[in-house]
């Protein structure tokens, strides 16, 4: 059998194999590129419009240059506040059903799916779910409807979160202290939760951070308030809604200050994911193993 | 004082597998009793039927009768109660990770809600030294973590824990497989010593350590006892020639 | 014949060895250590006390606490459920106030459109004579969630590829951490550079390009100059979905064991093959979950959508129109809506947009579980 066919073949292989780490390493390029883009771009846009005025005023009427966007900074702070008032008890006491008392249930696995589903239904229906809830009864738009409809965001990531590294804390541990003679709801609270609090912490911080960006539940829920206002039976600012209004304005001046607000906003971001990163590449639980 | 025991018709299962099969036998009190037997006999399920561990595992079930001095533990006492007169200590050392040495040997009262602080400070050096950690850890009490200890210390300071609560009854479930020889001599050490205090009972894979410290040895086999007698005719003059086989080597 | 074997005890102050005669077959002689001293040097025990200690003492008066227990489940439970609330909750929100639409215009609200009988065109969406059809969103949602998946889908699986096999070790975890920064970035921010970047970027380079080559197809019309439409929201729903189709791709690839990797190489394949045969061959169904899920996520993704699609409800063939999505038509118009008949037709918008995300990310989540299933899950 003569060997010129079977070189040919083998060379063809040999190019389909450069050639298809060529296209991996293209298509790398030309995702992180973009990725890369956009950074530069805000950091660009938004450093040169940030300034100590951002920060402490509130925004000028239409026309008028200068302001801030001192209001929506605190409005998502509320927002954000209320939204972990709700979310964070809940998700975890979920998290813990399905890590301490469901484990292994039909009904746990049913809350689990149901949990990751939830996380892919469009955050916009959230938040005509506190519309028809909370505005509707109420009458009126107000900062208490929009933490409700970020809080309703946070339960299921939070939830599985929780579940995540309870799962993570050694059988071991449980035994111990029940065996001991703790009651039950102690050793799950004081021995177990405690064990992987870092890490429940750090899923509670990536759901904030996921919530803090919305903008979709808030349009009709906050609905955003171009004055000062704390209130939560007002309607109130929040930074990523100010930054669309601004955006799709026609004003120049808005624009610069929508270019700052999303400087903020993605700098308040890479901050939360990289402290997330950070402790759990550290190890979550110290000594648990 | 130490308690006896009393196991009348015990069966366990998990799940469909009969586990421990009408198991009747007298444990004396302030006595320490080994229980041997090859791996998978029963041992361990046996002794966490005697503090209603067994019980946690929600596959797990518990028929017949277990009397801890003049308590039925099944019929008259719920678990929680139970587990705080009948202390354990398990085969891997296991202290709370997030916890001094100080709080861990405090756990079992402190999370039961006793706040005496002098107290505590009382039974927590007393368990130290009665688990012979004392004078190594005495300098480090709340600050070194629990488990920052070697395998050997954490071992006895899960033993002071479980001894902090003054239980009736001490379950030790291989204590010193996981652990190399010298600690393991230290630990025999211990229980030599908490024999005049507390009954115990401690399963062991190793047939020297039973003799070297028990007084009454029973032999399991397959989810059975198959002789419950004292060690010395256990090891030399065994009446069922499946107990001689295993302790001359002939399996397990 | 005897062979002795010597166990030394450490019991310094009484015993000092425990001789035992072990014949072939039985063990003759056993000495047991005596009871020590009370003073041991190296255990110090008390005295047994007499009585009931303190401790037991109060340990006994504690009680079982069961019924802390019992509340403490029935708490956990109930915040278990909420999920369960929270899906019940929308859904009956949403059917409700739906209600008055789908009375009016029943199932034909989804497929078919009023003629305007002054045009002779169709009005999809008119709030002030109340006739509304949800055929543009749903035309808008379709053409931008599929344009998006076919510029990611390729290039995620390319990213996927090369982190997991080709990626050299110290590169891994700042391009996944580059990866996941992607995911973090928030809809508006996306919008926000999609409008004053991308879209400006498509106006005055990319679809004139695109007109003058691909116009005969039909699919690049030349009558929209703003830049905005479709195009742009594919492309930036694209660079938004790439990260989590990337991610799961991953996650299934690194779920396919060694042992299938080994066995193609060993038969003389090269890394492209062994990719190829041995690793997406095998992690196919979970590559398909990975892309329904970044289909899911296209659908539902709002902020971005509304800021570039130019928000016109009509239906056109060209890729370079104005077109509106469901999401988008909600946020663009629900906060303003003119009479109960226009929020309820939004409000039908929403369910049916409730109804199909749920729908692919179950078969989604159903797909990627059944590739890792046995492999700690991740939240994305």
């Amino acid at each position: 059998m003569s060997s010129a066919p079977f070189a040919l073949r083998s060379k063809l292989r040999t190019l389909a194999d450069h050639g298809a780490t060529a296209v991996a390493i293209f298509s790398t390029v030309l995702v992180i590129a973009p990725l890369v883009a956009i950074f530069i771009y805000l950091v660009y846009k938004g450093a040169s419009s940030l300034n100590l005025d951002f920060f402490i005023k509130v925004p000028k009427p239409v026309g008028e240059a200068g302001g801030g966007m001192a209001n929506a900074i605190v409005g998502s702070g509320i927002l954000l506040g209320l939204a972990s008032l709700i979310g964070v008890p809940i998700g975890i006491g979920g998290g813990i059903y399905l890590s301490e008392f469901g484990r292994g249930t039909k009904l746990a696995n049913a809350v689990r799916f149901t949990a990751d589903v939830l996380n892919g239904v469009p955050s916009i229906v959230m938040g005509i779910a506190a519309y028809s809830l909370v505005v509707v009864p109420m009458h009126h738009f107000s900062a208490f409807s929009g933490g409700v409809a970020l809080g309703i965001m946070m339960i299921p990531t939070v939830c599985r979160t929780t579940e995540e590294m309870l799962l993570m804390v050694p059988n071991v541990v449980r035994e111990a202290a029940l065996g001991l003679g703790v009651p039950n709801w102690r050793s799950v609270m004081a021995i177990t939760v405690k064990t992987a609090s870092p890490g429940i912490i750090t899923g509670c911080m990536l759901a904030f951070a996921r919530v803090a960006g919305e903008t979709a539940p808030l349009i009709f829920t906050a609905f955003g308030n171009s004055f000062w206002s704390t209130g939560l039976n007002q309607p109130i600012a929040a930074l990523p809604l100010q930054i669309w209004v601004y955006a799709i304005s026609p004003y120049d001046d808005w624009h610069r200050l929508a270019w700052a607000g999303a400087l903020v906003l993605i700098i308040l971001i890479v901050l939360a994911v990289s402290l997330v990163r950070y402790v759990t590449s550290r190890g979550v639980l110290k000594g648990a193993s | 004082m130490g308690v006896g025991i009393e196991v009348i018709n015990l069966n366990a299962w998990y799940g469909t597998n009969h586990s421990l099969q009408d198991i009747n036998l007298n444990i004396p009190g302030n006595q320490a009793t080994a229980l041997i037997g090859p791996s998978g006999c029963g041992k361990s399920t046996f002794v966490r039927c005697l503090n209603r561990m067994h019980e946690t595992n929600p596959i797990a079930r518990v028929t017949g009768t277990v009397r801890i001095g003049d308590v039925d533990i099944y019929a008259d006492a719920k678990p929680v109660e139970i587990r705080r007169r009948v202390g354990m200590v398990f085969q891997r050392p296991n202290p709370f990770p997030t916890m001094s040495i100080y709080d861990n040997v405090a756990a079992g009262l402190k999370l039961n809600g006793y706040s005496n602080r002098r107290a505590l400070d009382e039974i927590v050096e007393k368990s130290l030294r009665n688990s012979a950690l004392w004078d190594e850890v005495k300098d480090d009490l709340r600050k070194k973590s629990g488990a920052s200890l070697s395998g050997g210390q954490q071992q006895r300071l899960c033993i002071a824990r479980a001894l902090a609560v003054d239980p009736e009854v001490l379950l030790m479930d291989e204590p010193a497989s996981a652990l190399d020889p010298v600690s393991t001599s230290k630990i025999e050490d211990l229980i030599f010593q908490l024999k005049s205090q507390y009954t115990i009972v401690i399963v062991t894979h190793n047939m020297q350590q039973a003799a070297r410290v028990a007084e009454k040895t029973g032999f399991f086999l397959n989810g059975r006892m198959v002789e419950f007698d004292s060690t010395h005719k256990i090891f030399t003059n065994p009446s069922d020639k499946r107990t001689e086989d295993y302790i001359t080597g002939r399996f397990g | 014949m005897h062979a002795v074997v010597t166990f030394h005890s450490h019991f310094t102050v009484s015993l000092n060895l425990v001789n035992v005669n072990v014949p072939e077959i039985r063990i003759s002689q056993v000495q047991l250590p005596q009871m020590p001293d009370a003073q041991s040097p190296k255990a110090e025990a008390e005295p047994a006390p007499a009585g009931v200690s303190e401790v037991r003492k109060f340990l006994m008066a504690r009680g079982n606490s069961a019924s802390a227990d019992r509340g403490f489940a029935w708490l956990m439970v109930l915040c278990a459920f909420s999920i369960f609330g929270i899906v019940i909750l929308i859904a009956s929100e949403l059917i409700i106030r739906s209600q008055m639409a789908w009375n009016k215009f029943g199932i034909a609200f989804f497929y078919k459109a009023v003629i305007d009988p002054y045009t002779n065109l169709p009005s999809y969406w008119d709030p002030v004579n109340e006739h509304f059809s949800a055929l543009p969103f749903i035309y808008g949602t379709l053409v931008s969630s599929f344009l998006s998946l076919l510029l990611a889908v390729p290039l995620a699986i390319g990213v996927a590829v090369f982190l997991t096999e080709m990626c050299p070790g110290f590169l891994r975890g700042p391009l996944a951490f580059l990866t996941e920064l992607l995911a973090a970035i928030p809809s508006v921010i996306y919008g926000l550079w999609a409008m004053f970047v991308l879209v400006p970027l498509l106006r005055e380079h990319v679809n004139p390009f695109l007109i003058t080559t691909l116009g005969w197809t039909g699919f690049f019309g030349d009558d929209n100059p703003t830049g905005l439409g479709f195009l742009a929201a594919g492309i930036i729903l694209a660079i938004m979905i790439l990260p989590i189709v990337s991610s799961l791709t991953r996650e299934v690839m690194i779920a396919v064991p060694h042992s299938q990797r080994e066995a193609v190489l060993a038969l003389g394949a090269t890394r492209w093959e062994m990719i190829r045969m041995g690793v997406l061959r095998n992690a196919r169904i979970g590559i398909v979950g990975a892309v329904i899920l970044g289909l899911g996520r296209a659908l539902g993704e709002t902020m971005a959508v509304t800021m570039v699609i130019g928000n016109s409800p009509v239906i056109q063939r060209s890729l370079l129109a104005n077109g509106s999505s469901m999401a988008s038509v909600i946020a663009n118009e629900f906060a303003e809506a003119s009479g109960d008949m226009h929020l309820s037709a939004l409000m039908e918008l929403g369910l049916a947009l409730f109804i199909v995300t749920i729908i692919v990310n179950a078969i989604a989540r159903l797909l990627v579980w059944a590739v890792t299933r046995g492999a700690p899950a991740q939240v994305h």
